[in-house]
């Protein structure tokens, strides 16, 4: 292979040539085994600890697989194709492309240095992720898995969330305690908002009416109006029994419609639910331990969220707001994907 | 280039992405310096002070021998942090080192601090030199904020309603260690002070922590400093028959509990002790609020930013300056102020919660201006664990069952 091949070449390269091996058979009949049954997703969680990823069958609740990835893998994503999982191993200093038929890691991409959360672009042809330890957001061409720039923020950046229509990033920087608003286009900022200490998580409303930024160590959700950039809102938690310190705001989860709202609440073990028209906190669902991050299944019948501490991940009805189901997965759950086929 | 499991080589950058990002890292930096000058024009400018004294400190052991930068290199990587916060609200941060040695005076280098434009100090002094500086700055509005004095009355009957402390209390440590102990059921404790100030200061804070939370000192001993070098050419032969022989005859005991501030004794006692037992305080397990191995919580961002700065591990006391420098760049980007009074309103508030990579907010406790925290128990390769323990409960913050409560504080601040 010459220095010049492009790696997306090279793998469908690759592909073709393990085409009609067995192992790829296999993976392929799972794959339409589980393509039958209308219900049923997959979702992949990240375990931060044990290096891997484990495969959940969301119709019977159970590990179906764990995939051995790389060092310390947090953030997780699906290519919006369907066809590959994204996986940020921090240690490493990339983001592994694992192929879901054969759950195979087929690639690396370019991330820069400890990348910990990412997204991608509508299209699902340009990814950004934040780098932690070199305060910059690198910008990634997915299909030829090269970069395209980077963009300079503030002290350690995390979350990133991306506006419906792609046109605004919002990451957020750990140290410097803003959510930065970077116009894609043109891979600047154009704002900037303080919000409470230690930001994680942007996750913006379908209607791109709101942008929710969580804070852990702040223990608040601030609700940003994304074109007059400043905070309408602060969605402050109150347990009974347990002290400020416990609560630490991190996964953002909203429905389509935009009505209801979860935010992972960490070692306070607890899930906020949330009125998102009014902000009030309706009710707190008792989950694992240091519950992380969630994912809807693609109908939004259940949300599913990763516990680090207890190493499980729970299964919430979201209609009855009940928690249906407890599966024990790696150690250190951390991120979660699941698959929209 | 990176090699898949299949064996087929994956570029981790492609080759002519270099040229590119050369470009394009140019044009950034282009468009940055464009609106940094243009911003800085009328950039709010918060100039600090850093007072410290240089006396050369001896250890033990070589590799606790403190650097020349020890502290004020924390305090330089906050201000970096606070800068790249700075640049986006248009405050910009500087930093001016003051070295007091011998016998220069910390009263006339604060004046001196004054008349250059520094209304924030942090300031690395010993209690009763901190305390003269304070009160020659009180008139002049400066705010300090003590990042090296363990000395529980400048939180207590000598506090000080301008100076902040971000450096942990004797009786925070002790009770942190405390806490471990006793959850360790670790309760026979066999004490052995120092004959130096501090040491004796220590020793009471250990003695308080013990009966705290119920810890029995079965012993209670000096260790006599008689003078001498720290280090000779023999070395450890006599130190190996002497230090048994001092530990001899000790009812029994769970852990050998030692106050050595001065660094006379307490290194030596690990291994060496009559009966086959751990060591902790000021060797052995050690309470401190900050240690070059810990890396929970994101620290080894932290660790890293700093590792790559100064080319050596953090120190407790860089730890200490790096958190009084984020508290003075996160009241000043919250406050959107330079003004030393609105800065310590905010910190004393309820709003202010401080990440400094200890799981938890660090907040001020606001009837001495103590930062509360969480203390990390290093054996000086690992973290063992963090107080406060599971268990030990308090209604206002947990991290308020470590040290002197406000029930009990005798602090009034003016």
């Amino acid at each position: 292979m010459t220095p010049k091949t492009s790696i997306g070449r090279s793998l469908r390269r690759r592909r073709s040539r393990f085409a009609g091996t067995r192992n790829c058979l296999l993976g392929m009949s799972v794959f339409v085994l589980i393509g039958a049954q209308a219900s049923a997703f997959t979702a992949y969680v990240s375990n931060e600890k044990s290096n891997t990823v484990s495969v959940i069958d969301t119709d019977k609740f159970t590990v179906a697989k764990t995939i051995k990835v790389g060092q310390r893998p947090r953030g997780i994503e699906l290519t919006k194709d369907g066809k590959f999982i994204l996986v940020a191993v921090g240690d490493d200093d990339t983001i592994q492309v694992i192929d879901v038929r054969t759950h195979e890691i087929v690639a690396t991409l370019p991330s820069g240095p400890d990348p910990e959360l990412f997204t991608q672009d509508h299209t699902g042809k340009i990814l950004y992720v934040a780098n932690e330890n070199d305060n910059t957001v690198t910008i990634i061409d997915l299909e030829r898995r090269v970069p395209l720039g980077e963009v300079q923020v503030g002290v350690e950046p995390e979350g990133m969330g991306l506006s419906p229509d792609g046109k605004i990033l919002v990451a957020t920087s750990e140290t410097t305690n803003m959510a930065h608003f970077i116009d894609t286009e043109m891979r600047q900022i154009v704002a900037n908002v303080l919000v409470d200490a230690r930001p994680r998580f942007a996750e913006f409303k379908r209607d791109a009416s709101e942008v929710w930024v969580s804070s852990e160590i702040g223990g608040t959700v601030s609700v940003i109006d994304p074109v007059k950039h400043e905070v309408k809102k602060k969605i402050t938690f109150d347990i009974p029994g347990l002290r400020k310190e416990a609560i630490q705001a991190v996964g953002i989860s909203i429905t389509r419609d935009g009505k209801t709202g979860f935010v992972a609440l960490g070692p306070a073990n607890r899930i906020a639910v949330i009125n998102a028209t009014t902000h009030e906190v309706q009710k707190y669902l008792l989950v694992g331990q240091r519950v992380w991050h969630m994912a809807f299944t693609p109908d939004e019948k259940y949300l599913l969220t990763t516990n680090g501490v207890s190493n499980d991940v729970s299964i919430i009805d979201v209609a009855n707001l009940r928690i249906i189901k407890t599966i024990q997965v790696g150690e250190l759950p951390w991120g979660i994907a699941i698959s929209q086929q | 280039m990176i090699k898949t499991k299949n064996g087929r080589l994956c570029y981790g950058t492609h080759p002519d992405f270099d040229r590119g990002a050369s470009l394009i890292r140019l044009l950034l930096a282009g468009i940055f310096l464009f609106g940094w000058t243009s911003a800085s024009t009328d950039a709010a400018e918060i100039n600090i002070g850093y007072l410290r004294r240089i006396d050369p400190k001896s250890t033990l052991s070589r590799i606790q021998t403190p650097a020349d930068n020890d502290g004020i290199a924390g305090a330089r990587l906050a201000i970096d942090d606070n800068n790249t916060t700075g640049r986006f609200l248009n405050q910009q941060f500087s930093l001016e080192d003051v070295r007091l040695a011998g016998g220069a005076n910390a009263v006339a280098a604060t004046i001196a601090l004054v008349e250059r434009g520094v209304s924030l100090v942090i300031a690395d002094l010993p209690a009763d030199e901190l305390l003269k500086a304070a009160d020659a700055g009180s008139p002049r509005s400066l705010l300090f904020f003590n990042v090296g004095a363990s000395d529980d009355r400048l939180r207590e009957e000598d506090c000080r309603a301008n100076v902040i402390h971000t450096a942990p209390t004797r009786s925070m440590l002790a009770d942190a260690l405390a806490q471990y102990l006793v959850w360790k059921q670790w309760r026979r404790w066999l004490l052995v002070v120092g004959s130096h100030a501090e040491d004796k200061l220590y020793g009471d804070a250990l003695r308080r922590s013990a009966k705290r939370f119920g810890a029995r000192i079965v012993q209670d001993k000096v260790f006599e400093d008689t003078g001498g070098a720290r280090r000779t050419d023999s070395g450890v032969v006599q130190i190996q028959r002497q230090l048994p022989v001092f530990t001899q005859g000790a009812p029994a005991y769970d852990v050998l509990v030692a106050a050595d501030e001065s660094e006379v004794f307490a290194s030596y006692l690990p291994y060496r002790t009559w009966d086959p037992r751990p060591v902790a305080g000021s060797a052995g397990l050690v309470p401190t609020s900050w240690d070059g191995s810990h890396d929970q919580w994101g620290a080894v961002q932290l660790q890293d930013r700093f590792m790559k700065q100064f080319s050596r591990r953090m120190t407790a006391l860089d730890m200490q300056a790096w958190t009084a420098g984020r508290m003075i760049g996160d009241s000043a980007s919250r406050t959107r102020s330079t003004d030393p009074k609105a800065m310590l309103d905010f910190l004393k508030g309820p709003d202010f919660a401080l990440a400094a990579f200890k799981g938890q907010r660090l907040t001020l406790r606001d009837w001495n201006l103590q930062l509360r925290q969480p203390v990390l128990l290093s054996d000086g390769r690992m973290i063992v664990s963090v107080s406060p323990q599971e268990g030990f409960l308090h209604q206002v913050s947990e991290l308020d069952t470590l040290g002197i409560d406000r029930p009990e504080s005798q602090c009034k601040l003016k």
